[in-house]
């Protein structure tokens, strides 16, 4: 067990996703990188060479634990099961910070696998909150939940996303984790401007930021859409947002989020050293 | 929309889009509800790519990736722990038609989904070799052995073992259907699965579910004692010997 006396913040500072082909550069030439992320689900083996290598890694980097399984937008309760898993991960680690999403992804005794979405409504609202409450008491610590990817419209959403998520972070305490490339991807996909949205976010819930590549594709009228792929470079107009966003809410912890065709490691410390540069600006 | 609706048009491609799905403008929009088809074919797809690497070499990537969709139809994830999805594939090969005529593939399946719960079971904390030698004869024979988490008996009437060596380490393939026993070892972290002499599947079989030394040895006459006592000792998967009475 590690000391449960000290837990570590997240720096301001860039992270990465944990990938295990790069353990060596992070332990020999972290560059630009302070702290690392790993996703909750892939650290819930009994033993083996993903629980010794997360426990060596603890000792040298806080670690952030993202959650991609806890489904809580759905409609089922909570899987006690995996809250308790997670409730065993998050006591022997200490992570710094913990997140999930705002999406759900279990139906009866399945897993989809992938972040779906939900209607802002007074009910979804009432039911995610519930569920919040229900994971920050089960943890014994607050949770960030982090705003989705948005690719299609739900008939009878009818409240603002932001308005969604602020209300959410009254009832419950929640923190909240923004990512930008996210913003980026939802404002096209729905037609919106995503420099207000930016504007309009409650900086000071924000405790954590990620940053990602996305796919262009053409929409049913063949209209820009984009699809959240964590598989290439952040763009231009995404790191553009991320100087808004830390000019409006200061210097925060900052991910650089990239699952798919992972690259090597020079390429991931590059976006690292790159969200630093911006960093510092506001640092200085 | 409620969620039984969409996770029904999620899973099966040939169903219309939900009510209540659009695009901005309120016009129905099934690209973009294809965004969540497709991950979830996608990413569950590689997830059995990944779990299975030697069925994915024996029937080849494209063959792999239209059974993938219909197994991943049928047998969705029953968790979030992604590390151990496919637990129902072996079944699902014996009775998926386009294989039958590859009797061995559900049992090269098994052996996978063994090697990744060896590969992810608590470390070993393995018995000393000097305390066997403390063990008289007779208490020994009344013993019973407890191994340690990540080993795993795997007995199949096909030459499993050879056709993983054949595939992961480019050993020469399997010249006849002999069948093979396999225990699989993690001396470290890394499973390795070890072809057992003629009789000791047997032995082993006896010991994981109980049986003291002696009534394990009546299981196997015929086997080679030393060969089978150089692998447990030697591949050390022993995590305990609980010495029996005194005769």
């Amino acid at each position: 067990m590690l000391d449960q006396g000290s837990r570590r913040r997240l720096p301001t500072s860039p992270g990465i996703g944990y990938k295990p082909q790069h353990i060596s550069n992070i332990l020999e030439h972290p560059g630009p990188v302070e702290w690392l992320e790993i996703h909750a689900e892939n650290y819930m083996g009994a033993g083996g060479r993903p629980i010794a290598q997360l426990r060596h890694l603890a000792e040298r980097f806080p670690i952030s634990v993202h959650g991609v399984g806890l489904s809580i937008g759905g409609e089922a309760p909570l899987d006690r099961d995996h809250l308790d898993r997670l409730k065993h991960l998050l006591n022997w680690l200490n992570p710094a910070s913990f997140s999930e999403h705002l999406a759900w992804s279990t139906h009866g005794a399945e897993f989809l696998n992938d972040l779906l979405p939900l209607p802002y409504t007074n009910a979804t609202l009432a039911r995610v909150a519930r569920h919040i409450d229900q994971v920050q008491e089960c943890l014994g610590r607050q949770m960030l939940l982090e705003n989705p990817s948005v690719y299609v419209e739900l008939t009878g959403s009818a409240l603002d996303e932001i308005d969604f998520l602020v209300e959410l972070a009254r009832r419950t305490g929640c923190g909240l984790l923004l990512d930008v490339n996210n913003v980026y991807v939802s404002s096209t996909n729905r037609r919106t401007d995503p420099q207000d949205y930016i504007t309009r976010f409650p900086h000071d819930l924000v405790k954590e930021i990620h940053l990602g590549g996305h796919d262009e594709d053409r929409d049913d009228t063949d209209q820009p859409f984009l699809i959240d792929a964590h598989g290439s470079e952040v763009v231009d107009p995404v790191w553009q947002l991320y100087a808004r966003t830390i000019e409006l809410g200061g210097a925060k912890p900052t991910l650089i989020e990239w699952d798919n065709d992972v690259p090597d490691w020079p390429v991931l410390a590059a976006e690292a050293a790159r969200a630093a540069r911006i960093l510092d600006r506001v640092k200085a | 929309m409620n969620q039984s609706e969409f996770r029904a048009a999620l899973l099966d491609p040939e169903r219309p889009l939900p009510a209540g799905i659009t695009d901005p403008e309120g016009r129905p929009a099934p690209k973009r509800f294809n965004v969540y088809r497709n991950n979830v074919t996608a990413s569950l797809t590689e997830a059995l790519r990944k779990a299975f690497p030697v069925v994915h070499a024996l029937v080849g990537a494209e063959f792999f990736a239209d059974m993938a969709r219909v197994h991943l139809r049928a047998h969705p994830p029953k968790s979030p722990l992604l590390m151990f999805y496919g637990e129902d594939m072996p079944a699902f090969l014996e009775g998926f038609d386009p294989v039958r005529h590859l009797g061995y593939l559900p049992d090269v399946a098994r052996l996978e989904l063994a090697i990744r719960h060896s590969y992810h079971a608590a470390d070993a904390c393995p018995m000393r070799r000097e305390l066997f030698a403390s063990i008289s004869p007779d208490r020994l024979m009344s013993a019973r052995v407890r191994f340690t988490p990540p080993t795993r008996l795997l007995r199949s009437r096909w030459p499993i073992r050879s056709i993983w060596a054949a595939n992961v380490l480019g050993e020469n393939p399997p010249k006849a259907a002999a069948a093979e026993d396999v225990l699989i070892v993690r001396p470290e972290f890394d499973p390795e699965p070890v072809l057992l002499p003629n009789g000791a599947g047997d032995f082993i079989a006896a010991l994981m579910e109980g049986a003291q030394l002696s009534e394990a040895l009546d299981r196997a006459p015929e086997m080679d004692l030393t060969a089978a006592l150089t692998i447990l000792v030697g591949r050390r998967v022993i995590a305990e010997i609980a010495a029996g009475d005194a005769t």
